[in-house]
């Protein structure tokens, strides 16, 4: 499995990519919206983004209704990562065709259940 | 700092009197960790002088407090997934399929904790369902409380909770959440000891996850006749995905549903006559039969 990074922090993104290394996954990182739609146009196709909202260039957002708009991209799982908490913009996150919604800070035990809900990570064995 | 064995042993014990949950060598840190808050509200300065005081004590609700404290467990919203959809897509849709349209499905969410699961089940199957009614116990009347009143850290409820289902059914207070009157309006909270007698059923579904795991044989046994008393003859138990029936209890059927094990009362071996017998229970179902749904179609 491999992730795509989306966040303007250098330390975000490694805090990010070292929950997802733990996982399991090859990671790769982007430092906005743009930059990221650079890297997808270049390379193979990544599992998941884990998308921040607010950055540079281009927002988390904008990413998102991007990607969602791109047929080649149609198998990569969108799931915001960020501080942004109101109701209202999970629901704008959600319409826009973000699959997921993970709030900031969080842990890695909390990751995980989300890649479990995203069907890309088996279910724990809870023993 | 770690605490002597006879501390140990006579929590272990305690604590085994009382719940049935076996506390192993090993697990002093545990105890150590989480009496510690006790001691400090009792004004001691340590969990030894804490337990020396426990010991002397005749006050039930310290002895309660202490067993409370070594059997609650973290809890995530919908943990291991599989299951709640095993219960969406298979178990309401064979239970709708026996003419009980019009009646409610009754749940028995066993050792709830602070509530996580049993709002979970009415939020997986609040749309499956025409009636619903969850019964969620406990040992712990302290996380019964908190379980009634709904409301989760945003640590919480990152823990598992799909991201359309909180928008749905959580409204923002505060720095936190709170569970939808809707949801809440499903469950009753009740405490209950599973070494005691059942509550009133029939229950359609009973679910007892990760709970067994802390109880030694004996224990297991004689909760899962009290959990098999309590379902109606073809409902269904949910165990943890590390737990199961058998070697312990004939009464059980495993049955792989989807994505889970479950576990079907099994049909009792000569049929009571005044019992009602639905026609397709009385097979399980092979395990290649059930299919699972396509990863990620899961909770949306």
């Amino acid at each position: 499995m491999r992730a795509l990074v989306i966040d303007d922090s250098r330390t975000m993104r490694r805090i990010v990519a070292r929950s997802l290394q733990g996982l399991g996954f090859e990671t790769l990182e982007a430092e906005h919206g743009q930059h990221a739609l650079d890297l997808l146009a270049e390379g193979p196709v990544p599992d998941l983004a884990c998308v921040d909202w607010n950055m540079p260039v281009m927002d988390g957002l904008t990413f998102v209704g991007r990607a969602r708009a791109e047929p080649a991209l149609r198998g990569m799982t969108l799931m915001m990562v960020t501080t942004e908490s109101e109701q209202s913009q999970i629901v704008r996150a959600l319409a826009a065709g973000a699959h997921e919604y993970l709030i900031k800070p969080f842990t890695t035990d909390a990751v995980r259940d989300k890649l479990e809900l995203l069907g890309l990570l088996p279910a724990e064995e809870h023993a | 700092m770690t605490i002597t064995r006879g501390t140990f042993a006579f929590v272990a014990d305690l604590v085994r009197r009382r719940s049935a949950i076996v506390l192993e060598p090993g697990k002093e840190y545990l105890v150590e960790s989480r009496l510690l808050p006790l001691a400090r509200a009792a004004g001691l300065d340590g969990v030894e002088a804490f337990v020396a005081h426990v010991r002397r004590t005749t006050d039930d609700r310290v002895l309660e407090a202490v067993v409370e404290a070594l059997t609650t467990n973290e809890t995530s919203w919908f943990r291991d997934v599989a299951p709640f959809e095993a219960l969406r897509d298979h178990v309401v849709p064979g239970w709708r399929a026996t003419g009980r349209d019009g009646a409610r499905l009754r749940v028995w969410s066993a050792a709830c904790s602070t509530g996580q699961e049993p709002y979970s089940v009415v939020m997986a199957l609040a749309d499956a369902v025409p009636g619903l009614d969850v019964l969620a116990t406990d040992l712990s009347e302290q996380v019964l409380e908190r379980a009634r009143q709904g409301v989760y850290t945003q640590l919480e409820v990152n823990r598992g909770l799909p991201a359309p289902m909180l928008v749905r059914h959580m409204a923002r207070v505060g720095s936190g959440w709170r569970v939808g009157d809707e949801v809440r309006r499903a469950v009753t909270f009740r405490r209950h000891n599973l070494l005691d007698a059942p509550p009133a059923g029939p229950f359609d579904v009973v679910l007892l996850r990760n709970v067994l795991i802390y109880f030694d044989a004996d224990a297991r046994r004689a909760v899962l006749e009290r959990v098999r008393r309590a379902l109606r003859p073809g409902g269904w138990l949910v165990l943890g995905a590390a737990e199961t029936t058998v070697g312990l209890h004939d009464g059980f059927e495993p049955v792989v549903l989807g994505r889970a094990p479950l576990y079907r009362v099994a049909a009792p071996v000569r049929p009571v006559p005044s019992a009602p017998v639905a026609p397709h229970r009385a097979r399980a179902v092979p395990v290649s039969v059930v299919p699972t749904p396509a990863p990620g179609a899961g909770l949306r």
